[in-house]
């Protein structure tokens, strides 16, 4: 198992994804004699996931059955711990896009935070690519460093603990696309363009405030960075359902021509399969704010 | 990686290169070919002079349909006091305030004058434009800029590029699938190097295109394509290097029901993957020039007893027969080729363990997937894109009934712009009406029996989970 890349069994020292049930799911690290509690009972790590194919159905000790998973970043996403507020998978997928990730991509990230974008990135860079991703809160770049090794892409990555406003992202001259999701963008907007290649790439800054994005826009402006874009993502969620709707009784319909008069039955409905709205949706995340560094 | 003439090299435009070509936010794909007239943006010029060029470079279209390669903007000097209103209470919108004809205009144009120049013509020629507030101001430059800009900027191809041209241009060609949602697709289908990618689209080639540069090169692509053969015209805007179509494998689905029973016979002679070798299909076409003489010519010719000339006459016929040969051997060897792709392919999905899954068409995505679905491995992505709601409803019930996936989610994506400016920061007035419904889901083993409720040796009250699964699911 690893997070760029697909394997069909299950082995000691991965982790897994445990699909409980209509949205629940845990993560769980897979170790010889370990033992996981569930909501339907026990799961034996050495009997019912190791040597395990990713997809199968693990029967839990009080009966209950579970779906173990092979992860994705996206999976990742929904299940990691969250040291900070994350990045969800919609506002990702697009970042993803606008910055022109593909593979052997460099890419220079600040903050860390809890990783969820950056094993989005390392999906898509890998196997050839880069990602240096900055963090200046110690505890938050360490448990980073060792969730990437954990998840077998620490080759791809490199975590440093420092002020991305104050000292960059310790490279130069090397990025194709540079992200920030820092309180103040506009104040690395400088190393931003400092740590990109000389015929220059894509930038792009997160933002939940109007007035940050409007300093940053300013700035990007000032250090010349050009297609200068703000724009909001959001997911609706339809959910399917079977509505039974009542018929109105009227009454017998008397200006029908036919002597059969067939009564409407009462209590009758009809049957609709639609969607219907969640109650409550994710109306903001951030701004998104992406520009082109054109050839300096 | 340190910065070298080398790196310099790769940045430079060649000729034969599929690039785009951006005004503001129209972008048009082409493929460069000197003495090529070229039109975008209701301009003709060729783009001989783009060879040699950095990507990224601007031209401004010179009489003649030349591209000059614009120096670098200089600052405008907004530091000057213009002379500004305060509202526009006295202004009237009467269509005079302008002195300069669309005649007047058009000789300026005529004169060669750039658009920045033609720009300043219009504000000392209107009444009015001292009258407007600052922003007014702004505005009305931006505008008339973007009317008579002359510039035109030479870009690489990218999927983000390609997806909003194809979106701006010819929505009607990617059955609308925006470009927000298409990156969504990317990711939710977690489409990365060294995978197994499923793809049936009829998006003219932008999704399959998107899926091959997210793969970097690695791994490989099967794009199951409905009758004819495989439409993929869109790839080439991608201008992929040329190694990156040795993992793209095409596979027809008339084929697939055989494949999934066993009783697909790749060697058969009679198979014939049935590329109709028109237009868009790998370029290849079948014997364009060669005409079918076989017979008829061996037969015009008259009987002479001439010696010299009975030789010459063997002599053609036996030409004749060498090309026929030559010619039949030639599309002996391309039927192999063909049978020999198509078993490579039937190959790469007989161990129904492929990761992943796209669909984007305009066929009812229902028995597609439910078709191609059977080729993923357990625990894989898969998703499904339609321009409507109701077809990935039923995509969603049937799935629901025949089992063998989860996390099924129903969802689209809503995308605003903003405009930002000091003092002058809003939602820009238009923003996209939809673009398109997702179904994506994973799969999971299909071989033990789902189980709705729970089994006898439970601890909990089976009906609380059978509860759960229906108050949220229909």
């Amino acid at each position: 198992m690893s997070f760029v890349e697909y394997s069909e069994f299950i082995q000691e020292g991965d982790v897994v994804i445990v699909f409980l049930g209509h949205d629940s799911m845990m993560q769980v690290k897979v170790e010889q004699g370990a033992q996981t509690q569930t909501r339907y009972g026990v799961i034996r790590h050495s009997k019912d996931l190791i040597g395990q194919r990713f997809g199968t159905k693990v029967t839990c000790s009080k009966g209950g059955w579970v779906y173990v998973l092979h992860p994705t970043p996206e999976l990742w996403t929904l299940n990691l711990p969250h040291r900070t507020q994350i990045l969800y998978t919609t506002d990702i997928a697009n970042i993803t896009m606008m910055l022109e990730l593909k593979p052997g991509s460099v890419v220079c990230e600040s903050g860390t935070g809890s990783g969820s974008l950056s094993h989005a990135i390392l999906r898509t860079i890998s196997p050839t690519g880069h990602l240096h991703t900055v963090e200046f809160h110690q505890q938050r770049a360490q448990k980073a460093a060792e969730e990437f090794r954990e998840h077998r892409v620490g080759h791809l990555v490199t975590v440093r603990n420092q002020d991305v406003c104050k000292e960059g992202f310790g490279v130069m001259g090397v990025a194709d696309a540079v992200f920030l999701d820092i309180p103040s963008p506009w104040e690395a907007i400088q190393h931003a363009s400092n740590a990109m290649k000389k015929q220059g790439g894509r930038m792009c800054s997160f933002s939940p405030c109007i007035e940050q994005v409007q300093k940053t826009c300013e700035a990007l402006s000032e250090h010349g960075f050009l297609e200068i874009s703000t724009m909001e993502v959001l997911l609706r969620v339809h959910d399917v359902r079977s509505i039974s709707l009542p018929l109105p009784d009227f009454g017998p319909d008397q200006l029908l021509e036919s002597p059969t008069n067939t009564p409407v039955p009462i209590n009758a409905s009809v049957l609709c399969k639609t969607t219907t709205p969640p109650r409550e949706m994710a109306g903001h995340t951030g701004y998104l704010t992406f520009a082109t560094k054109p050839r300096m | 990686m340190a910065d070298s003439e080398d790196d310099d090299s790769q940045q430079r435009v060649n000729e034969g290169d599929y690039v785009v070509l951006k005004r503001g936010d129209i972008y048009k794909a082409v493929q460069i070919q000197k003495k090529k007239k070229t039109v975008f943006e209701k301009q003709w010029f060729f783009l001989d002079n783009v060879v040699g060029e950095l990507y990224g470079t601007t031209f401004e279209v010179v009489t003649g349909g030349t591209l000059q390669p614009r120096k670098p903007k200089h600052v405008e000097s907004s530091a000057d006091a213009k002379e500004a209103g305060t509202d526009n209470r006295h202004i009237q919108d009467d269509g005079k305030s302008q002195k300069l004809t669309r005649d007047d205009i058009e000789t300026l144009k005529e004169q060669g004058l750039k658009g920045q120049e033609i720009v300043q013509q219009l504000i000392d020629n209107s009444t009015t434009f001292r009258d407007k507030t600052e922003f007014a101001q702004e505005k009305y430059i931006k505008k008339k800029k973007k009317k008579y800009e002359n510039s035109v900027m030479v870009l690489r191809p990218s999927c983000r590029i390609l997806a909003m041209m194809y979106h701006g241009r010819e929505p009607g060609k990617i059955c609308h699938l925006r470009y927000d949602t298409l990156a969504q697709m990317l990711t939710l289908g977690n489409i990365h190097a060294g995978s197994k990618v499923l793809v049936f689209e009829t998006c003219a080639g932008l999704v399959l295109g998107a899926v091959m540069e997210r793969m970097g090169g690695y791994g490989s692509v099967v794009q199951m394509y409905p009758g004819g053969g495989p439409a993929r015209g869109g790839v080439e805007n991608f201008g992929f290097p040329p190694h990156f179509h040795n993992t793209l494998h095409e596979f027809p689905i008339q084929h697939v029901n055989a494949l999934l029973a066993g009783t697909l016979d790749t060697d058969a002679k009679s198979i014939d993957p049935t590329t109709t070798d028109d237009v868009q299909a790998n370029g290849e076409k079948s014997d364009p020039t060669a005409p079918q003489m076989d017979s008829t010519d061996a037969g015009d010719q008259s009987m002479e007893t001439n010696p010299v000339e009975i030789s010459a006459v063997e002599k053609e016929a036996e030409e004749r027969e060498k090309r026929r040969e030559i010619r039949g051997q030639e599309k002996k060897v391309k039927m192999e080729e063909k049978r020999k792709k198509l078993a490579a392919a039937a190959a790469l999905l007989q161990g129904r363990n492929a990761d992943g899954l796209v669909i984007a068409s305009r066929f009812h995505p229902c028995p597609v997937l439910l078709g191609l679905i059977r080729f993923l491995a357990p625990s894989r992505p898969f998703v499904v894109y339609s321009q409507y709601k109701e077809p990935l409803i039923e995509c969603y019930t049937k799935l629901r009934e025949q089992g063998g996936a989860i996390s099924l989610r129903l969802t689209d994506s809503w995308i605003r712009h903003y405009q930002v400016l000091p003092n002058r920061t809003h939602p820009v007035l238009l923003m996209s009406g939809g673009g398109g419904y997702l179904l994506s889901g994973t799969t999971v083993a299909t071989d033990t029996q789902q189980v709705k409720t729970a089994p006898t040796r439970a601890e909990e009250p089976p009906a609380k989970r059978a509860k759960l699964d229906e108050a949220t699911e229909a």
